[in-house]
């Protein structure tokens, strides 16, 4: 049951990744490819229906990981206190920059909240992926099972850890990039004319770097953690998961060339899944590693709750989520298609 | 007190107090939004739809900054508080994260819909999503009250080998009678606040002579509403909740009241200042026997006092109690009185003429804000020393490992980030208000891009 609900966590996290991520990922290029008002309320309106119902798969995860795994929760959340309240921040500074954007038509009030929307998304791309990294690194856990890690040390990977060291930080800049290949495709879907064709040069000129990088954090994981392959012997079918991150890849450049861009969004949707389930299946079961003794790791037996809340939370939870796809799908039906500039132009909405 | 313990519990404090700023209007609206859609249906009559819209996109304003002062409300149970998430967890983790399942999405989705699809969606479905709307602002706050409720009343949970409790009884859990009592009480708290801004924006445009037909709406529907909960929410809600407190926490009832020795026959304290060091009350002036009364229905009857217990088991803030208990009844007898003389004046026609009763209505609106806070800080500081009552005390659950200077550092930044939005918020409010309910005369070039369902598309 505890592997079930490790499984469903994943999902909702990766559910969390694709869809909020697509609309991070269009912040942090919202000022590189709208060039004017009207361009940029485009890119507000394309996310600006779907982008709090996207954020409420953090909290519906957060929940979630609250009672299956209260240790966990209990353990990471304070361990990992600085990043977080900062993602907090963050998230706040981006939802004021896209609701107050568009109050005032003066340019110095939409400029200002451009600036804190884009910046806030490209810092929060950053930061989840350095978050992913320390998972994958390892915390300073002590026998309780707690930690407590300051923003940064000497940058180094070892047991004085800080939340950003060089594997972070590298982790960090891969998000970026995927996040905003992954955003730039979206809007390349809901857009037209120059918009469009801006947003697909960026996702295109970033393709080469995005292998890049992969090969480069596969490297970088595998020498600070020579160990993270052992799931993959003793479960042959994880060697898929590459496949599907390559395969991905692969299908981005040649829907790219053929200038489909909902196929392309779907590639990348693809590639993230895969780089997602990759990192969960190498650490499962354990949940978070420690640096210190790794008899002190948070594995997902000895952070789970009893038998009882994880059998009715599954009956409620599958019941909750099989509603919420009802919603999901009537209103991205009641918004489909493109965002015309005009229709930005015409005052209503963004 | 542990300085780490101290700004532990100052920002969860100041968040929360803050976040609920938001949603008590939101839920408050929520039912009123349905009833002004269904009476436009009904009544075939564009002025209720035009004063539907107007009160969606308040509505809008405050659920979006609710949404983001709630996330960090969540994620401060792992990061401030993570001892007592971990005893607890496996518990009220799943009041909190039904929410997340089922009122969020609910929520958002149907807002969305509402504000942004009136045309696609035509009549009957608009009236839905106005609808499910109400359910998942509703639906939230009785998940998130449940959760509450649990830290007062533990129930439906056992002892685990590892000294967590875990989950024993889902429904024990979700029906747990503190929260339907609290729930009660708490949710018609809301429709006061909801109630009393609706009226007091419906007078200010009486009194500066614009939107009459809509503002006679607003005060019409925020009298109407007002006087029913403000009467619900002393009897029956009001006294449920007092008597579940005597119940099931006496030595809350005794702090609320300062009551501190054990009586037959207790007085109701209307004013005084308690004086913690002589233990009495200075300059009282007392109902004979109410408290008894009110409590066990006898004239007589016993009510135990602050002396049965150790101090160490009486809430840390005694004063700071009263006070708020004091003034969220002084102001709920306030609301019944203001609303029972407009209500009056509305049956006899005079209200729309009542210059001063409209003045009254427009300026007392900030005071169900407060009634509602202090309400809230009853419940939670008559629960201490308790963090969740009999089983964890509060100093054992914050976060051991996050010092008092990082605890600072957050805290102020909430505080410059809630000023920030504060601003934000005000602006935008007073420019829905400025705007009004009725459509602008020129669609044909409008000059900002603001939310504006209705006219086009």
């Amino acid at each position: 049951m505890a592997t079930i609900w490790f499984m469903i966590i994943a999902v909702m996290v990766a559910m969390y990744v694709l869809l909020d991520g697509f609309d991070i990922g269009a912040g942090a290029v919202h000022l590189l490819i709208a060039k004017n008002d009207i361009e940029r309320r485009t890119i507000l309106r394309a996310i600006g229906p779907v982008w709090d119902g996207n954020e409420v798969w953090l909290l519906a995860a957060g929940g979630t990981l609250y009672f299956a795994f209260p240790l966990l929760y209990a353990s990471s959340f304070s361990g990992f206190y600085l990043p977080l309240i900062m993602v907090l921040w963050l998230l706040m500074l981006r939802g004021i920059g896209i609701e107050f954007r568009s109050q005032l038509h003066d340019s110095l009030w939409t400029t200002a909240f451009d600036v804190i929307f884009s910046v806030a998304s490209v810092l929060l791309a950053i930061f989840f992926g350095a978050a992913l990294g320390n998972v994958v690194r390892g915390v300073p856990l002590n026998a309780d099972g707690y930690f407590f890690e300051p923003l940064w040390t000497d940058f180094r990977v070892g047991v004085n850890n800080g939340i950003l060291d060089w594997y972070t930080v590298l982790i960090g800049v891969v998000s970026l990039v995927t996040l905003v290949v992954h955003g730039s495709l979206y809007l390349a879907t809901k857009t037209e004319g120059e918009l469009n064709a801006r947003s697909r040069r960026v996702a295109f000129v970033l393709w080469p770097v995005q292998v890049l990088l992969t090969i480069v954090s596969l490297a970088a994981t595998l020498y600070i953690r020579p160990g993270v392959l052992a799931n993959f012997s003793t479960w042959p079918v994880g060697y898929v998961i590459p496949l599907v991150v390559a395969g991905s890849l692969v299908y981005l450049l040649i829907a790219q060339r053929q200038k489909n861009d909902r196929r392309a969004f779907l590639a990348s949707c693809g590639y993230i899944v895969g780089m997602l389930v990759g990192a969960a299946f190498a650490l499962y079961p354990k949940v978070l590693p420690a640096t210190t003794d790794p008899a002190y790791s948070l594995t997902i037996y000895n952070t789970a709750t009893g038998a009882h809340g994880m059998k009715v939370g599954f009956v409620w939870w599958t019941l909750g989520m099989i509603l919420a796809a009802c919603y999901f799908v009537f209103v991205y039906r009641m918004f489909r298609g493109k965002v015309r500039v005009e229709e930005a132009a015409s005052g209503h909405g963004y | 007190m542990d300085s780490a313990l101290l700004i532990h519990r100052l920002q969860f404090a100041f968040t929360v107090t803050y976040h609920y700023l938001f949603p008590q209007l939101t839920m408050g609206l929520a039912p009123l939004i349905v009833i002004l859609k269904t009476l436009a249906i009904k009544k075939s009559d564009e002025t209720y739809n035009q004063a539907a819209r107007f009160w969606a996109r308040i509505f809008g304003i405050n659920f979006a900054i609710g949404v983001v002062t709630g996330i960090p409300m969540e994620f401060q149970f792992g990061t401030n508080w993570s001892h007592f998430s971990r005893f607890a967890g496996g518990v009220i983790g799943q009041t909190l994260a039904m929410e997340g399942v089922f009122a969020f999405f609910l929520e958002s989705t149907f807002l969305g819909l509402f504000l942004y699809g009136e045309k696609r969606l035509g009549q009957a479905l608009h009236w839905f999503a106005a609808f499910m709307v109400f359910v998942g602002s509703w639906a939230s706050g009785y998940f998130i009250v449940a959760t509450d409720a649990w830290m007062q009343n533990p129930v439906g949970h056992e002892k685990a080998a590892d000294g967590s409790v875990q989950l024993a009884s889902f429904w024990a859990l979700v029906l747990n009678p503190w929260a339907w009592v609290q729930y009660a009480h708490n949710m018609s708290g809301a429709v006061i606040t909801g109630s009393f801004v609706m009226a007091a924006v419906g007078a200010f445009y009486l009194l500066s002579n614009r939107h009459l037909e809509q503002a006679r709406i607003f005060v019409r529907l925020g009298v109407i509403a007002g006087l029913i909960v403000s009467v619900l929410q002393l009897f029956p809600t009001g006294d449920w909740a007092g008597r579940m407190v005597a119940q099931r926490q006496p030595v809350t009832l005794a702090a609320m009241e300062a009551l501190f020795d054990t009586q037959h026959g207790a007085p109701l304290v209307i004013i005084g200042q308690p004086d913690m060091a002589a233990r009495k009350i200075d300059n009282p002036i007392l109902v004979p026997k109410m408290l008894s009364f009110l409590t066990y229905r006898r004239w007589n009857a016993q009510v135990h006092g602050l002396n049965e217990v150790p101090e160490t088991d009486w809430p840390q803030n005694i004063p700071l109690l009263y006070f708020s208990y004091h003034i969220m009844v002084g102001l709920g007898t306030l609301f019944i009185a203001v609303m029972a003389i407009a209500a009056f004046l509305l049956w006899r026609g005079e209200l729309d003429r009542s210059r001063w009763m409209l003045w009254l209505l427009m300026l007392v609106f900030p005071l169900p804000y407060v009634a509602n806070t202090a309400g809230w800080m009853t419940a939670e500081l008559g629960r201490q020393p308790w963090l969740v009552y009999g089983l964890m005390r509060t100093e054992e659950g914050f976060s051991k490992m996050v010092s008092a200077g990082n605890g600072w550092f957050t805290f102020l930044g909430f505080a410059g980030m809630y000023t920030i939005l504060s601003f934000l918020f005000l602006f935008l409010i007073r420019r829905e208000i400025e705007r009004g309910p009725e459509p602008r005369p020129a669609p044909e070039q409008p000059k900002s891009g603001r939310l504006e369902p209705a006219q086009v598309s």
